[in-house]
């Protein structure tokens, strides 16, 4: 086994773009679910509204980024309003099932083949990138010589996605240490008593909505600016339980949960990846391939993020940081 | 559901009756192809070598019984639109075309064949004209041209809408047997789990593994081979289902896991049964060795296959069995007691605990049937719960979480709804319009058609 390769592997995925956009959309879900008690499983379908909203704008209508940028910000906000109003009332599970199948509209319409003309159908949309690799400031591979190096467009995309995780965990901070956000937690801890105390928990709990799904909206544009192209694939329902995974391995409701959450998620994956790609690659390898061939590698990292959530959620709720006390999972 | 039925006669004379009725419904599934060969318009016969050869016949069905045309030339092409080899239909209106070298070249290929419309008699045309197949065995592969009047004969909408509620149907009754077992479980547990897609998906791998077995089971000179899957995936699933409860769900009630954290845990589980499946079984469709084309009859103007006819007539019989057992039973009674009220249950005198063991043997045995059916009707892979998962949780609350004939009239308004929308909508829609339908209801109905009204906020 080439340990170096495992490494540097590793370490390029827990801090490259990747891990910045399921930090953004967990400091999403951690506003939704850490800190409100909402649980929001379409986190994708917000990403995927504004990752489109961005793209379309250049692509279609030949407008700059910024002003994509604008609309998607304004559609997740009108997506967060159409889900809150009919699902905000009812109880927990009902949310997550009605959030879930919102985000399979989305991602089926979208991809849709009658709209291919516009939307791109399952192949998706590119030809946008231009704008933004002219304002990358770097021309060299950047990183430490012998430990781990980026591409300078991957740079790019990780100092803007970095610096926008740096602005999300600031304003998390401070609207969790403000009066707002602590009517935010008390609503997680007893919706009637807040009530009762003549707070409009509605009201709250659809301005977490917009807010936490303008986090997943940062996470729908810096999907688009890594991959250079926005398709349906990159929103699948599978995107959100994998966010939910990050937010629970750093810990719920904490501002820096998703942080710590992200980079060692995406280190793990890239560790088991790496390490069942090599014991299966080559011409002798170490595991027979007789039972495991290289596609069968391949799964061997969604299979241990399964078991893993699973124990997660048993033994330690909470994650690393949490505390177990400030989490709504016991509740209906 | 009946199989942990430890007392009373009514259970046992409910399993039996329930195999029975398996076992009669699906022989009529294999009895009809053998009918068919009969006619004059014969049905090819495999060939027993290492090469894959594509089989067809082409048959006039103006005619009662179908007759042969001959004369018509034949072409199979690769993807990449290449001729792989050529054909003319025979006396009895067969033709057999070999693919060039062996079998194991073929597999997971998919191929074109293409009838040539100038080489058929005057005044007729093909309802079809090429068909594409995939290679997945290393099987021969049969394929059937039927032959029909020249000229545009387009149904009307009020056939279409029929035609359309057979397949409504057939998707609806295996939706209630998976939305069944969810709802049951969300009712006396309150786990919504996530997990469920991949009981069903369990189901459509147990009977193909049974039906992947080397040999042939027969019996009186039918073979019964996938008939003897669908009952083991039954089987399999309750005690897959067992297991999941005692291994997993027991344990975490034990130690009074929260339900939103369950909720997750079945994310979990979710994840790591899917890619398991993949892991073993491919990432391919894959189809079950019997029932891959049958003839389907013509009733009026509709087109009804009797695997169609089969699976709907079972699914009817499961579900007024599982129902009626719910209903009238000791231990059904105990299980709505449960989902009604855990607490006072239990005060009762109600063993708690195996009402819900009961309850996941009986919902996972219904969802692998549901799976392994689906298998027959329309094929498999390792995602096929994954991708219902929706629609058997929007028929679940559309009818109320938690009760039992709301599971069932939700999975009919929803399986109706998604075959029928695609009368005035593209069918790649459809799952949309069926997702809509939901958050619709939701709205003006938080509890569901059948749900109680209460706060559910």
């Amino acid at each position: 086994m080439d340990f170096n390769e495992l490494l540097t592997g590793s370490l390029q995925q827990a801090l490259g773009p990747t891990a910045v956009v399921y930090c953004l959309a967990a400091i999403g879900l951690n506003i939704h679910f850490g800190y409100t008690g909402l649980l929001n499983f379409g986190q994708a379908g917000f990403m995927m509204v504004a990752g489109y909203a961005m793209v379309t704008m250049s692509t279609i209508w030949g407008q700059s980024l910024w002003l994509g940028v604008l609309v998607g910000v304004i559609l997740t906000v009108i997506l967060a309003l159409m889900l809150g109003v009919p699902t905000l009332r009812l109880r927990a599970d009902y949310l997550a099932i009605v959030t879930i199948a919102a985000a399979e509209i989305i991602r089926q319409v979208i991809s849709a083949a009658k709209f291919s003309d516009d939307l791109g159908g399952q192949d998706g949309l590119t030809g946008f990138i231009k704008p933004f690799r002219k304002m990358n400031p770097f021309d060299e591979p950047v990183g430490i010589d012998g430990v781990v190096m980026w591409s300078p467009n991957d740079f790019w995309v990780m100092t803007v996605g970095w610096l926008l995780v740096v602005a999300a965990c600031l304003i998390t901070w401070l609207l969790m240490r403000s009066p707002w956000g602590r009517v935010l937690k008390s609503i997680r801890e007893d919706e009637d008593a807040v009530r009762s105390l003549g707070k409009n928990v509605y009201a709250y709990k659809m301005q977490s909505l917009i807010i936490g799904g303008l986090f997943g909206a940062l996470a729908g544009f810096v999907v688009a600016l890594r991959s250079a192209t926005v398709g349906p694939s990159f929103f699948a329902t599978d995107v959100t339980f994998f966010a939910y995974t990050v937010l629970l391995i750093g810990g719920a409701a904490r501002v820096l949960g998703p942080v710590a959450g992200a980079v060692i998620f995406w280190f793990l994956i890239t560790v088991l990846d790496i390490a069942f790609g090599q014991m299966t690659a080559g011409a002798d390898p170490i595991i027979p391939a007789s039972i495991m061939d290289s596609t069968q590698a391949s799964l061997m990292r969604l299979i241990f993020m399964g078991l893993g959530l699973m124990l997660l959620m048993i033994y330690r709720p909470q994650g690393i940081f949490g505390d177990r006390r400030e989490l709504a999972i016991d509740g209906r | 559901m009946a199989i942990a039925l430890r007392r009373g006669a009514t259970a046992t004379t409910a399993l039996v009756l329930l195999g029975a009725v398996l076992a009669a419904l699906l022989t009529v599934m294999a009895g009809s192809p053998a009918h068919a060969a009969e006619t004059r318009c014969a049905l090819v016969k495999p060939t027993d070598d290492d090469t894959i050869s594509i089989l067809g016949r082409i048959c006039d069905r103006r005619e009662k019984p179908p007759v042969a045309v001959p004369g018509v030339r034949v072409t199979v092409e690769d993807e990449a639109g290449e001729e792989l080899g050529e054909a003319t239909s025979s006396e009895d209106g067969t033709f057999v075309i070999d693919l060039p070298g062996t079998s194991i070249e073929h597999l997971g290929k998919s191929y074109t064949v293409v009838l040539d419309e100038s080489t058929l008699p005057e005044g007729t045309k093909p309802e079809i004209t090429s068909r594409t197949i995939d290679i997945n065995l290393d099987n021969d592969q049969t394929v059937i041209f039927p032959i029909g009047d020249a000229g545009p004969a387009k149904p009307s909408k009020f056939t279409e809408a029929l035609q359309l509620m057979v397949g409504g149907l057939v998707f609806s009754v295996l939706l209630a047997m998976a939305a069944l077992g969810l709802s049951m479980i969300f009712g006396t547990t309150g786990l919504t789990n996530f997990a469920h897609g991949e009981l069903i998906t369990f189901g459509a791998l147990v009977a193909f593994f049974i039906d992947r077995l080397p040999g042939r089971i027969e019996v009186g000179g039918t073979e019964i081979t996938v008939i003897v899957g669908v009952l083991g995936a039954f089987l399999v699933g309750g005690v897959f289902g067992w297991l999941n409860d005692t291994a997993l769900w027991r344990p975490l009630r034990r130690r009074g896991t929260g339900l939103v954290a369950m909720m997750i845990v079945s994310i979990g589980l979710s994840l790591f049964l899917r890619n398991i499946y993949q892991y073993f079984a491919g990432a391919q469709t894959r189809n079950y060795s019997q029932y891959g084309a049958v003839e389907p009859w013509e009733i009026g103007d509709i087109l009804l296959t009797p695997k169609e006819l089969t699976v709907i007539l079972l699914g009817v019989a499961v579900l007024v069995l599982t129902t009626s057992l719910l209903q009238f039973t000791r231990l059904g009674k105990a299980t709505r007691a449960v989902a009604d009220n855990p607490g006072l249950a239990s005060a009762t005198g109600i063993n708690v605990e195996r009402v819900i063991g009961t309850v996941w043997i009986g919902g996972a045995a219904l969802a692998a049937l549901a799976g392994a059916l689906l298998g027959v009707t329309q094929g498999f892979d390792f995602q096929l719960g994954f991708r219902i998962l929706l629609l058997v949780f929007a028929a679940t609350v559309l009818g109320g979480l938690g009760t039992i004939w709301g599971a069932i009239v939700g999975a009919f308004v929803i399986g109706l709804f998604t075959e029928l929308s695609t009368l005035f909508v593209d069918p790649e829609f459809k799952f949309v319009g069926a997702l809509l339908l939901l958050i619709v209801i939701l709205l003006i109905r938080p509890q569901g058609l059948l749900g109680k009204a209460q706060r559910i906020g």
